[in-house]
């Protein structure tokens, strides 16, 4: 089933066109990985999905974005509720200058949540579903800035598995870790769609082909082809999908 | 997903927000309140008679011309002891040092000076320039004092802009062999002119303000003096002192507030100056 | 050339004397308050001195008991802060957070010229509005009370909390704050439970600087206090430390104990400046090694 659907979507920054026409349907517990070239758009396209590209002073979008048949580009829409049902995972980890745990509660005490025992019970389930919870459980009190940067990133995806998202943004979650780090997420990633939809956007042509089952190629604003990850990479219809994952340019 | 956020988190919001307009508020309206005071009040007592005599007993009048004369000699004797210091300073800072803990040293000093209350300044000052070095209370002994005080923000704002002269500047002028004191004269002090400047008006504000620091060591003086060589070594109160003297001993309130409305058209100059100044910085 | 060689060395110890001026100018002022303040202390006791509830430094059995200079210098620091801080704080997050850079620019310009506005003209305005007032509201004697110096307190402090606070709200990073918006946060609970508690070291110092203003504030709080030496109370007139020492300043004679205990108050006010300096030196220094 699709879970996320957008037709003729156009976004601007100003004057300049940042999205084309972009129809796309993002497929419930799969992974699908959005590939380019910088500047392609594809950061920009995420991060319409949970309106945090709402935020920038400026934007303007056309065209249609339904989640679970819901239009979130509505103004009556309520955000909040959105972002905790789409979580989203950035580039560099941010967790909060706090504890660990008081990481992970941040967003169910925002969302109400103020029992004890039951946000005992969500920091361990959250941290456990983000592969986190062995390496941690000792030093939950201990700031958040004390681990490491994969460590920090982990924590950041069981902060946003800590709102039982639906859905999981993932704006290049691994450009800033090591190997071994990056080992680690996509392994977590894999773990997790079988109870999440994930979106990832990568740099990494290969971590595409390694986790995702979709794949999406943006270039220069516009969506020039999307698939089953095997059929893109092994047979593009797309020359421009070709030149680049045959690393002719990008 | 269509259920909109909750009662309790709305109202959270919604009170937050209305105190950050209301504390904003307050700090405004305090402003517009203090100052429309003050000149509603002010305005109407200056007087070119105020302005242009000076105090006499004799005749029971009242006039500010030597408090204003005064102002002027302070800033100008303080401008004139504190910004060669200061500057030598940022620059000695700046392009000799090479010891870090004594860069952190002078500048922990400095911080520190910045955080003395005027009125130790003031009592130090008395102890120091009026009595020990027999200078009495005069004004050299008041902008000496005030020199002191200000020394800090020259630095500061020297140092801010020696930082961003480019070092190809400082290389070009070596390469073409010169010394560094030519290169600091030549190159380093006119292209730090604005930071220079900028602190200069800074501190003005500062001076005029001042009147705890000065109360000890310029004194009270009201009577006019022949030249500013002579009135170094007289007692004068600046405009400040003035107005704490004619309000708190003498009842004047109409005169203080004319004092105080000058003050605040001083101060407002002194800010858009020192906008003036950071915009072409 | 053995000209410019000269000038080259001359040049460099002007310089360095420049550079050392600020360290020998607090060295001398420390030097001095230890000298001049310390006999006093001597001859009537450290205990007697910062303890004793009467001062009382002309007639024929002077007592020198400060506590009640002390005492009201932390009551009306401490009352200026629960009043100054708040409002300070929101309208840093204001200036920070939620104003456009039009409306910031008029309220920092405000905020700006409130820092300007001297101490006398704080000290004139309160006694012409605030005194009076604050007799017929409360019915009292006389309006020249702690209640007067604190209100006069809070909005000379209110600029040096702004400012501080300002800067450490807008140095939050960005992340932290998109983080939590993706979580379903609204602003209002992204301000207060993320930029403001990572802020907060740098709101601290806002806070320090403002109490280190209140400590070493001496004319307005002198045009409005009323300079008795009362024990603390919010209806009484109150001698400040800064007021103790600028009322009797000018009277004492030179050399008596009466003098000599007046620098003894300076240098108690300076050990707490310098206390409070301190403390925001290592509120600073904390916020810019992170």
């Amino acid at each position: 089933m699709d879970i996320i659907k957008t037709r003729k979507l156009n976004l601007y920054y100003g004057t300049f066109q940042a999205l084309k026409g972009i129809d796309m349907d993002i497929a419930e517990k799969e992974i699908t990985a959005f590939i380019g070239p910088s500047g392609c758009g594809k950061s920009t396209f995420l991060k319409t999905l949970n309106r945090m590209i709402h935020m920038v002073p400026g934007v303007k979008i056309t065209g249609e974005v339904s989640y679970r048949g819901k239009d979130i580009l509505s103004n009556t829409i309520d955000e909040t509720n959105l972002r905790k049902n789409i979580g989203m995972v950035f580039q560099k980890p941010n967790p909060f200058p706090m504890s660990i745990y008081d990481n992970i509660a941040y967003g169910p005490k925002l969302h109400g949540n103020t029992n004890k025992a039951q946000l005992n019970d969500l920091v361990e389930k959250s941290l456990r579903g983000a592969a986190l919870w062995d390496e941690v459980k000792d030093r939950l009190k201990k700031s958040a800035s004390g681990l490491s940067g994969g460590q920090q990133q982990r924590l950041c995806i069981a902060r946003a598995l800590s709102v039982s998202p639906d859905v999981l943004l993932m704006d290049e979650p691994t450009s800033a870790l090591d190997p071994a780090s990056t080992m680690k997420i996509e392994e977590l990633m894999i773990e997790l769609k079988k109870d999440y939809t994930v979106v990832i956007v990568t740099h990494n042509m290969q971590q595409a082909t390694r986790i995702s089952d979709k794949t999406a190629f943006f270039l220069v604003g516009e969506l020039i082809e999307m698939g089953k990850t095997d059929d893109v990479f092994s047979l593009p219809k797309d020359k421009r999908t070709e030149d680049y994952i045959t690393g002719r340019f990008g | 997903m269509n259920e909109s956020l909750s009662p309790k988190r709305k109202v959270y919001g919604v009170l937050l927000q209305g105190f950050i307009f209301l504390c904003t508020g307050i700090t405004v309206a305090l402003l517009v309140g203090l100052l429309g005071y003050i000149f509603y009040q002010g305005l109407g007592h200056i007087s070119w008679k105020l302005l242009s005599t000076a105090r006499s007993a004799l005749e029971d009048t009242i006039g500010i011309l030597p408090n204003i004369i005064y102002t002027l000699y302070i800033i100008f004797t303080t401008l004139l002891i504190a910004i060669p210091i200061g500057v030598g300073a940022a620059i000695y800072l700046n392009e000799y040092v090479v010891n870090k803990r004594f860069v952190q040293i002078i500048e922990f000093a400095a911080e520190t000076l910045s955080g003395i209350p005027s009125i130790i300044f003031g009592l130090v000052g008395y102890m120091f320039f009026c009595q020990k070095l027999k200078l009495g209370s005069s004004i050299l002994a008041g902008s000496l004092t005030l020199s002191i005080m200000i020394l800090p923000t020259i630095i500061r704002t020297t140092q801010e802009t020696l930082k961003t002269v480019p070092n190809t500047y400082r290389e070009g002028s070596f390469a073409l062999g010169a010394t560094k004191w030519y290169m600091i004269r030549t190159i380093l002090i006119p292209s730090s002119l604005d930071g220079i400047l900028s602190g200069a008006i800074l501190s003005i504000g500062r001076i005029v303000g001042e009147s705890a620091a000065l109360i000890f060591t310029a004194g009270t003086g009201y009577v006019l003096v022949k030249n500013y060589f002579e009135a170094l070594q007289t007692s004068g109160g600046s405009l400040s002192v003035a107005l704490y003297v004619y309000v708190y001993e003498h009842g004047e309130f109409g005169v203080g507030f004319a004092i105080a409305s000058i003050l605040m058209l001083i101060v407002f100059t002194v800010n858009v100056a020192t906008k003036a100044v950071k915009k072409k910085i | 050339m053995k000209i410019r060689v000269m000038l080259e060395k001359v040049m460099n110890v002007i310089l360095c004397l420049s550079g050392v001026t600020a360290i020998a100018a607090v060295f001398v002022i420390s030097l001095y308050m230890l000298i001049n303040g310390v006999p006093a202390i001597q001859k009537v006791g450290l205990v007697p001195f910062l303890f004793g509830q009467t001062w009382r430094s002309t007639g024929s059995n002077p007592e020198y008991g400060i506590l009640p200079f002390l005492l009201t210098s932390v009551y009306g620091t401490f009352g200026a802060c629960l009043v100054g801080v708040p409002i300070g704080l929101m309208t840093s997050v204001f200036l920070a957070k939620i104003a456009n850079s039009k409306i910031a620019g008029v309220v920092t310009g405000a905020v700006e010229l409130l820092a300007g506005i001297p101490s006398v003209v704080y000290g004139l305005i309160g006694m012409l509005v605030l005194v009076p007032n604050i007799r017929t509201i409360f019915h009292l004697k006389t309006g020249t009370t702690l209640f007067s110096a604190i209100i006069v307190l809070t909005i000379m402090i209110l600029p040096s909390i702004i400012n501080v606070s300002v800067t450490a709200l807008k140095a939050v990073p960005k992340e932290y704050e998109e983080a939590s918006y993706a979580l379903g946060a609204t602003k209002i609970e992204t301000i207060f439970k993320v930029s403001i508690p990572a802020a907060k070291s740098g709101i601290a110092a806002g806070i320090v600087l403002g109490i280190g203003r209140a400590v070493g504030e001496a004319m307005a709080v002198m045009m409005v206090a009323g300079n008795v030496a009362n024990m603390p109370s919010f209806f009484k007139s109150v001698t400040f430390l800064t007021t103790a020492i600028a009322k009797e300043m000018a009277y004492a004679p030179n050399g008596s104990l009466q003098k000599q205990a007046l620098y003894s108050i300076a240098l108690v006010l300076f050990i707490f400046i310098m206390v409070i300096n301190m403390v925001l030196n290592i509120l600073l220094k904390g916020r810019k090694e992170k």
